[in-house]
C-alpha cells in the first residue's frame, strides 16, 4: 500500500454527465488501486459531509463533471471541511467553468478564440429570436456552434449550418442550460491538451488529434468506441505542437487552475490553435483524451493520479501550517 | 512521492476498441447516447422516476417467501439446485396452465416452455422465425424491450396505429396487405392486447376477433405477450386471443408482474410444432431454464394465496394510477392528453403540439423527474411529441410531485416552443435499448 493512506473518489452527482462521472472514477480508481493506493469511491449526496467529517480521507479526487462538480460548488464545502483536494479552487473553477468567460480571460492573456455572442433565453423571448438570430448569423456567418455556457461531454451542443438547423440547436442547447453561446466555428484540427502539475510545475502532455467519424465530437462520438479516432501524439508539425502546448499552460495559468485541467483547440489551417474551453475536471473514462495523453507522455495514470493526491496532501499541510504560524 | 518518469513520448492511433472489426452487424445498433446516459440520474432518489416500470414488489409477504425458500433448500435442495429439462419444470408447467385458465386458456402443460422472463421467451420466439431482414408487425408504439430484440434479429418492424381501444384492425389489415404487395410476408404480429405497454390501453374485445381474423386471412402467427393481462383493475381479466385460437397464437406470460421479476420466470404457450423448436433453442441458448427460479415459483404458488397476493398487487396499482391520472388533470398543461388505463403501469402522454419530449428530457432531469421519451417505443423514430410514464413504483404523493414538477418542464418548453417555433426534428436514430428497469 502506498504511504499516502486512504484516498477518496468523488463521482456521480446530479448533473446530466453522472453517468460519465461514474465511468471517470472507476477508472482513476482502478489506476490507483494498480499502484497501491487504498482508495474509496463515493457518490456526492447527503451522507458525503458526515462521512468526511467522521473519518477524513487523507485527500479527494473530485471526478464529478458537470454543475457542482466543475462551478467550484463541491470545492467550496470541501475547503469549509479543511479536505484537501486535487484540483483548482473554487474561485478559479467558477471562472473557468463559465465558457465566455474563460474565454474573456484567456483573450486578455492573448489567446484566440473564436468570435462568440452570449445570451438567455429570455432576450430571444423578448426581443423575437428571428431579428435576434438573424443578426448573430450576419454578424459571425455560418457554420456555427451552438452550446450552453456551462456544462460538458458536449451535450446541448451542435453545428449550425444553415439558418434552418438554428431553431432546433437553441431549443436543444436550452435544455441543458439558460445561458447560449453561439460561435464562430473555426475548421481545422480538433485536439485537447491536457495539463498536469505533480510539483514540479504545470507542464502541457501531448496534444491528442480527435477525429470523429460523424465529423462532429458530440456525445456519442465521446462514449461509443469505435464512433472516433484519436492520434496521439496529434499530428501536428513540430512548432504547432509547440504552440499547442504554450496556449494550454497559458490558458491553465491564466485561469488560476492547479494540478490538472485540459483545454480544448482547434488549430487552423495556418496552424494557429484557437481556445474553445477549459475542464477543470477532465474525463477520465476509457475513451476519454487525458488518460490517452498520459499514456501518450510515457506516463502511468496510476502514479500521475498518486502524486496529484500527494501533492493536494502536501499543499493542505503547508497552509494549515502557515495558518498556525500566523 | 516518486519522480515522475522522463518525458517519453509514444504514438497512439486508437479508436478504444481493439474488437471493432470482430463485431457482427446485429452489435452495430449497440450504442451509448444521451439519454440513456440521463437515466442513470434517474436512479437517484432525489428524482421522482415515472421511467422505470420495475414492479412494486414491497407487499410481498417476505416471510412467507423466505421460510417457503428455506423449505425449499433444506427438503428438496438437491433437486432444486441440479440442472432440469430445457422444456421446464413439468409441476410449476401444470400451475401455469392454473395461471393461464384465467385468461380464459385451456392448455396442455406439454405445450408450455419455461423461459427466463417472457423476454427470453420474445428472444427464442424471433430466433426461430426470424432472418435478418424478416417483417414484424407490432403496435404503434410497442414494447421498447420487444424492438430491441427484433433489433437484435436484424427484423424489419412495421408499425400499425392503435387507439384508445388498441391496434386498429382496418390499419392491421391494409399493413399486412402492402407488405405482401412488397412481395414480402410478415413473419408475425407482436402484440400486447392487454394493458399495453406503453400505451396503457387495452384491446377491445371486438377488435380481438377482427385482429385473430385479420391475421387468419393473411396467414399470419401472432405473438401475444400478456405480462400484465391479471393487473386489470376493473371486473374480470381480458380472455385471451390464445384462447380463441391455439393454433394460430404464441402465448407469452410472466411471473415479474404478479410474483417477483427477480426470479426470471416466464413462459410460452405455443401450438406443438413450434413448442419443440423453442424447446430445441432453449437447450442450446440456456441448456435449461434456471431450475432453483422455477422451484421457488411453484412453492409459492402451492403454498400462498397468489391469487389474493394479485387482488392486492391490483389494489396498490389502482391507487397510484388513480393518483396519476387526477394530477395530470390537475396539473398538465390544457393541450396536454393522455390515454386512461384500466389496468397495467403506464399512461401513455401526448405532448402539446411542436413539444418534443426527447429534446425536454436534459430539463426534466434537472427539474428532478424522468420518464422514457416516446420515441423509444418506435422502430422508426417516431412518437416524438409522447412520453410514458410509470406510476407503477412511486407512492401516490411521489406521483402527484413528479407531475407537478414534470407539469412546470412542459410549461417551460412550451415558452421555448413560442420562442424559436414548433421543433420539427425528424427522426431519430432508431430504437435505443432498453435499461433493465425500463420494461
Amino acid at each position: 500500500m502506498s504511504d499516502l493512506g486512504r484516498v477518496l473518489v468523488l463521482a456521480g452527482g446530479l448533473s446530466h454527465e453522472r453517468d460519465v462521472s461514474l465511468r471517470s472514477g472507476r477508472r482513476v480508481s482502478e489506476a490507483l488501486r494498480a499502484v497501491g493506493v487504498d482508495v474509496e469511491e463515493r457518490d456526492a449526496d447527503a451522507g458525503l459531509i458526515p462521512a468526511l467529517q467522521d473519518d477524513p480521507p487523507s485527500a479527494v479526487f473530485p471526478l464529478l463533471h458537470g454543475s457542482a462538480g466543475e462551478d467550484g460548488a463541491l470545492r467550496e464545502v470541501l475547503d469549509l471541511l479543511d479536505v484537501p483536494y486535487v484540483g483548482a479552487s473554487p474561485v478559479a473553477c467558477r471562472l473557468a467553468f463559465d465558457k465566455p468567460v474563460a474565454k474573456t480571460i484567456v483573450a486578455a492573456a492573448g489567446l484566440r478564440t473564436p468570435k462568440s455572442v452570449v445570451l438567455p433565453h429570455e432576450t430571444f423571448r423578448e426581443l423575437g429570436a428571428q431579428t435576434v438570430l438573424g443578426r448573430i448569423v450576419e454578424r459571425l456567418g455560418l457554420p456555427l456552434v451552438v452550446k450552453p455556457t456551462r456544462g460538458g461531454s458536449a451535450l446541448g451542443c451542435n453545428v449550425v449550418r444553415t439558418v434552418p438547423e438554428l431553431p432546433a440547436a437553441m431549443v436543444n442547447c436550452f435544455a441543458y442550460g439558460e445561458v447560449s453561446l453561439l460561435e464562430q466555428h473555426v475548421s481545422g484540427t480538433e485536439v485537447s491538451v491536457a495539463v498536469v502539475d505533480v510539483g514540479d510545475g504545470p507542464r502541457a502532455l501531448p496534444a491528442v488529434e480527435i477525429v470523429p467519424d460523424s465529423g462532429f465530437y458530440d456525445y456519442a462520438a465521446r462514449y461509443n468506441a469505435g464512433a472516433t479516432e484519436f492520434v496521439a501524439p496529434a499530428r501536428l508539425s513540430d512548432a504547432a505542437a509547440a504552440v499547442c502546448a504554450d496556449v494550454a499552460l497559458a490558458a491553465h495559468q491564466a485561469l488560476g487552475l492547479r494540478d490538472l485541467s485540459r483545454t480544448d483547440l482547434i488549430v487552423d489551417r495556418d496552424g494557429v490553435p484557437w481556445f474553445l474551453e477549459v475542464n477543470v475536471a477532465p474525463g477520465m473514462t476509457e475513451t476519454s483524451l487525458v488518460p490517452l495523453a498520459v499514456e501518450s507522455a510515457g506516463l502511468d495514470l496510476g502514479i500521475v493520479c498518486r502524486d496529484l493526491l500527494h501533492g493536494a496532501a502536501h499543499r493542505a499541510e503547508a497552509e494549515r501550517a502557515e495558518r498556525g504560524g500566523r | 512521492m516518486e519522480d515522475v518518469p522522463e518525458y517519453r513520448p509514444v504514438h497512439r492511433e486508437t479508436r478504444f476498441d481493439a474488437d471493432l472489426a470482430r463485431y457482427a452487424a446485429r452489435a452495430k445498433g449497440m450504442v451509448a447516447s444521451e439519454i440513456r446516459a440521463l437515466f442513470s440520474v434517474a436512479n437517484r432518489p432525489e428524482v421522482v422516476s415515472l421511467a422505470g416500470g420495475a414492479p412494486n414488489i414491497s407487499g410481498l409477504p417476505l416471510d412467507v417467501v423466505g421460510s417457503l425458500l428455506n423449505e425449499l433448500v433444506g427438503e428438496r435442495g438437491t433437486v432444486a439446485m441440479q440442472y432440469g429439462s430445457a422444456q421446464g419444470d413439468p409441476a410449476l408447467r401444470e400451475q401455469i396452465t392454473d395461471v393461464m385458465s384465467l385468461v380464459g386458456i385451456d392448455a396442455s402443460p406439454d405445450d408450455v416452455v419455461v423461459t427466463v422472463g417472457s423476454q427470453q421467451a420474445l428472444d427464442l420466439v424471433t430466433r426461430i422465425f426470424c432472418d435478418p431482414g424478416d417483417v414484424v408487425i407490432c403496435e404503434a408504439p410497442s414494447y421498447v424491450g420487444a424492438l430491441g430484440v427484433f433489433a437484435s434479429y436484424q427484423c424489419d418492424v412495421v408499425h400499425v396505429a392503435m387507439d384508445d381501444h388498441g391496434l386498429i384492425p382496418e390499419h392491421l389489415d391494409s399493413a399486412l396487405a402492402s407488405v405482401a404487395a412488397s412481395g414480402r410476408r410478415a413473419k408475425f404480429l407482436y402484440t400486447i392486447p392487454s394493458h399495453h405497454n406503453p400505451m396503457g390501453v387495452s384491446l377491445s374485445l371486438e377488435r380481438r376477433a377482427q385482429v385473430l381474423e385479420i391475421c387468419r386471412r393473411h396467414d399470419v402467427l401472432v405473438i401475444e405477450d400478456d405480462p400484465y393481462g391479471l393487473l386489470g383493475f376493473d371486473g374480470e381479466p381480458y380472455r385471451a386471443l390464445r384462447a380463441d385460437d391455439p393454433a394460430r397464437v404464441v402465448y407469452l406470460g410472466s411471473f415479474s408482474k404478479t410474483f417477483a421479476p427477480g426470479f426470471r420466470v416466464g413462459w410460452a404457450l405455443a401450438p406443438h410444432a413450434i413448442r419443440d423448436k423453442l424447446v430445441l433453442a432453449q437447450e442450446s441458448a440456456t441448456l435449461c431454464p434456471p431450475t432453483f427460479s422455477q422451484h421457488a415459483v411453484g412453492t409459492y404458488l402451492a403454498n400462498h394465496d397468489w391469487r389474493g397476493q394479485i387482488k392486492a398487487f391490483r389494489e396498490m396499482y389502482r391507487e397510484r394510477r388513480d393518483a396519476m391520472l387526477a394530477s395530470l388533470a390537475d396539473l398538465m398543461p390544457a393541450t396536454t392528453t393522455w390515454t386512461k388505463p384500466n389496468g397495467g403501469f403506464y399512461v401513455w402522454v401526448t405532448l402539446p403540439e411542436g413539444i418534443d419530449a426527447k429534446a425536454m428530457s436534459p430539463r426534466a432531469i434537472t427539474a428532478r423527474v424522468a420518464y422514457v421519451p416516446g420515441t423509444a417505443f418506435y422502430a422508426d423514430g417516431f412518437g416524438s411529441q409522447s412520453m410514458r410514464l410509470s406510476y407503477c413504483f412511486p407512492s401516490p404523493e411521489r406521483i402527484r410531485e413528479g407531475i407537478r414538477r414534470l407539469a412546470a418542464v412542459v410549461e417551460q418548453e412550451m415558452d421555448l416552443r413560442d420562442t424559436f417555433g414548433p421543433l420539427h426534428l425528424g427522426r431519430g436514430r432508431g430504437v435505443e435499448s432498453p435499461g433493465p428497469d425500463l420494461r
